[in-house]
Formats: C-alpha cells, structure tokens, sequence
C-alpha cells in the first residue's frame, strides 16, 4: 500500500501556488464560468450574487445554493471556489463535502461570528481569507488560511482601498526583514500575531503563503497596478460581469496580469476593449461606515 | 562558454519561481521565459504547474507554442510538471483540449480527484535510486497511455505519473514544492547530454 496524505499544508497552500499570476473571477452562472474560462481564468469563485449586488441588495448574504454551485462545478474544468460566512464553520462543513476546491471565508457575506473565525486548520479543504494589514492576514494563516487576498472594498470599482491594503502588507513585512531579532517579539504583540511566523516572515521576506490582490480590480490597468505592487494574482468580483462587454474584460484583464511589467501588452488590453465601459464605480470615502465590508472580521 | 547551463521556465502563469529556485539549487543558472526572445537564449525549459485551459490560451496568444514546439523538436530538453505535461502531451482523455503534442502520451486531466483528494505519497522512482521521493500531487492528472517511444519512469496505484521521451520529461507531480532536488538534478543531466551533442544551442 502506498503511504499518502491529504490536506496537508503543502497540498493546501500548494494550490493556490499553482494559480500564481492568474485571476480568479466572480461566477453567478454556469455560463458565465464558462467565459471565464475560456478567456483564461485560472479558477472561478461560484456565488449567487456579485459582490456589487449584494452591496445593492442588502440583508444578510449567505453560502450559495448548493445546486448553483454544482452546477459551476460540473460545468469547468479549472478549480472552483465558494465562499461562506465568517465563522460559519458549518457552511464551510457542507462545501468541503460537496467537494469545492477552495474556501474563501468571506467579509462579503455577512458575518456568522462576530468574535472568532473559523478553525481552518480542521479542514481538509483549504481556505483563503482576506486581510487588509498583516497582523490580519499571519492570524488568518495560524488559523489553517492557506492563501490570502487583501480585502480592497469589494463591489466598488474603485481600487484605492486594495491598493492601500497591499501597501499596508508590503511595508510591515519590509519593516520586519530590518528589525534585530530582540524587537521581533514586540513587533508580533503589536500586530496581534504569533511570534514564530512574524520570525519566518522576518526571515523569509514574505508571506508563507500566496498573496492575491481582491476588492476593485476593473480595468486591465489596475490588474497590472495590483501585480507591480507585489500582488501574486488578481481576484475580480464585479469588475467583469458588471462591464459593457465581460468577454472582452475577461481576456483584457488575464492579459493584462499575464506580461503586468509589458506596459505594451498592457495597453493593448486596453485598447481591445474599444469605448466599452468599466462598471460604474464608488467613492468609497462616501460610504457609511455600515456599508464597509472590509471591516469586517478582525 | 563551460558555464552552468541557462534553464527558462515558462512564465505565463503557475509556480514559477519555485521552480526558478529548485532550478539554482541544483546547480543551474535559471530564468523566467515570457517571450520568445527568451525562449531563444536557453537551453533547456520547464512549463510549471498551473491551469493548462489557461497556458494553452496564452501560449498561442503571445506566440509562444510555435517557438517551443520547434526548440524541442530540433533537441532543446523540455520538462513539463503537471499542468506542463498536459500541455506536453499528444491528447487529453474525453476532452478535445488543444496541447502541443510533444510526447506520445494520453494524459487524463484532474484524475486523482479533485482538490481533496490532493495528497504527498512516497513515490518510488527507480531511474532516481532506491530511495522514495517525496511527490506531491495536486489536482493531478495520470498517464492514461504511452506510446511505443516513450519510456515509464514511475506509477502510481497502476498509473503512469513520470514518463520520459528522449528530451521530453514529464511529471504528474511537484518536485518545486519539496525540498529534494533529485528531479531537478535528473532534468538537468538531459540538458547538460543535449548541450555536450550540441543539439540544445539557441538562436544566439
């Protein structure tokens, strides 16, 4: 008999490695997971409404139908995503059991738990989760996260908050490569996480896990903004389906993360999306601080 | 020049620099290939894991496939992991995904399972010695046929997970994601052959 092991941390982490300098796109159908995969999407994220609409919508968001999910499952062949609520481990039970290929436990659902996440250590399935500092993002990690993404402002066409998120990460972890080893232990209590990985990041200059950049990706540029920042892939939620023309962003935008340092490359994404409009975009400066989802989870 | 060998791998998605590293620790000087002026310069390539519906799109995109496909065919070695033995292979069981038909071989995609069925098992690979390498099999697809050419250099459960063709490698699995290089050292004695019978030299 052959010795194996699943759901190890290598094999968690080791997908998301996998889907480096790719992105991953907002799905609300199977025909939609099929644009996005025939325009080169390296994955797919299945739920019943964008994050734009939920915005719009309201209420409480919850888990996806379990048949919606299905249904995108049986109808690609790159991996699928799912999210549930933060917390709800239970959602994040079933989804393991249908088989998903990827956990985001989510601030864009409303919040299950307001005090703690869920165990993701528990699972065979790995888990992404969002962050918007790295304090956040290495408490995700201890928990069993096996990818990060920053959180940006989800469903607001407007980057600012992504960008402030992964500029935010960059510079604690370039902060940490230059502390002498005795500050490391004061360093890991004022950003409320473990000792041992602030020490690893110190050490490696980087996360242990794969960094993606979510919240507000809607033109190539951008893609290629969030990749020169240090982004290792884009997620894009509402950014393709909320378009003119998501065939044509879908591709613009995978070309545009593909050769992100090719400022040619780049603009010819642009220029193949002719006068198509990106989807409307949102001050996020004018929100309520109750329409934030980037606040929530802690 | 007798310096160490100059190895690309395919950069248009996947775990690059994983490999990249692999790659320099087992001794080569190694870089990422986006274009085909890079692919010109070396001497041996590796297309990493990843999303093969993807690479494919992008290879004949960017104007890659062609390029390769005539380096490899006039001797440069190649090594695909994964994603890149599938984009390697002459077909794709029950799906009519292009591929660049490399090495006679029928590849089934996602055949272990799906993401929870991902595991490291102790895998032995005899042409390596007789101690086990510690593969790492995510999303994998197995080796559905192999063609008369083409050389079973491990198996898995009965499936082919490592095959070789003259200067085609090909491996179900990870070898970037551990810390044995022995894959590497293995990819890099093809390199290192191709090069001493001068059929690996670039354009340049």
């Amino acid at each position: 008999m052959e010795q194996k092991s699943t759901g190890t941390v290598t094999v968690k982490r080791g997908l998301a490695q996998m889907l480096k300098g790719g992105v991953i796109m907002d799905v609300v159908t199977p025909a939609q997971a099929i644009i996005a995969q025939e325009a080169g999407a390296v994955a797919v994220m299945a739920l019943e409404r964008i994050p734009a609409d939920i915005r719009a919508a309201g209420g409480v968001a919850r888990m996806s139908s379990l048949e919606l999910i299905a249904g995108i499952m049986d109808s690609v062949t790159i991996p699928v995503m799912a999210k549930v609520r933060i917390g709800h481990f239970a959602e994040a039970q079933v989804l393991q059991s249908i088989g998903i290929d990827y956990i985001d436990e989510s601030e864009v659902l409303t919040p299950a738990d307001d005090l703690y996440h869920v165990d993701k250590n528990a699972f065979t399935t790995p888990f992404v989760c969002g962050a918007r500092d790295l304090g956040e993002a290495l408490r995700r990690i201890t928990e069993g996260a096996a990818m990060i993404r920053r959180k940006g402002e989800a469903g607001s066409g407007n980057i600012v908050e992504a960008v402030r998120h992964i500029r935010a990460i960059k510079d604690a972890i370039a902060q940490l490569t230059v502390s002498p080893k005795e500050e490391l232990v004061a360093r890991a209590r004022d950003i409320g996480a473990s000792y041992e990985l602030v020490k690893d990041v110190a050490e490696a200059g980087k996360l242990p896990v794969v960094l993606f950049c979510a919240g507000g990706v809607s033109t190539p540029a951008d893609a290629a903004l969030m990749m020169q920042l240090g982004a290792e892939g884009i997620f894009v939620g509402s950014g393709i389906f909320k378009s003119k023309d998501p065939k044509k962003f879908a591709r613009a935008i995978v070309d545009a993360t593909t050769h992100y340092t090719d400022a040619k490359v780049v603009a010819d994404a642009c220029r193949s999306l002719g006068t198509a409009d990106a989807m409307p975009g949102i001050d996020v400066r004018k929100l309520d601080e109750s329409e934030l989802l980037a606040t929530r989870g802690n | 020049m007798a310096t160490n060998p100059l190895v690309g791998v395919l950069a248009l998605q996947g775990d690059v620099v994983e490999h990249v590293a692999a790659l320099e620790r087992a001794g080569a000087q190694a870089i990422s290939v986006k274009t085909p002026e890079e692919l010109a310069r070396v001497a041996g390539l590796v297309i990493p894991g990843g999303e093969s519906t993807t690479v494919m799109k992008l290879l004949d995109r960017f104007g890659l496939a062609q390029p390769i496909v005539e380096r490899v065919r006039g001797g440069m070695p190649l090594w695909g992991t994964c994603m890149g033995m599938i984009v390697t292979a002459r077909d794709v069981a029950d799906m009519k995904q292009p591929t660049l038909d490399l090495i006679d071989i029928t590849v089934r995609r996602n055949a272990f399972g799906r993401q929870n069925e991902s595991a490291e098992v102790e895998l032995l690979i005899p042409a390596l010695g007789r101690k086990p390498f510690p593969a790492v099999f995510i999303r994998a697809p197995w080796i559905e046929r192999v063609g008369p050419s083409v050389e079973l250099l491990a198996s898995r459960d009965g499936h082919g997970v490592m095959v070789r063709a003259d200067n085609v490698l090909g491996t179900s699995f990870h070898p970037e994601l551990t810390g044995d290089p022995r894959v590497h050292a293995y990819f890099l004695s093809m390199v290192e052959a191709a090069r001493a019978q001068g059929k690996a030299s670039s354009a340049a």
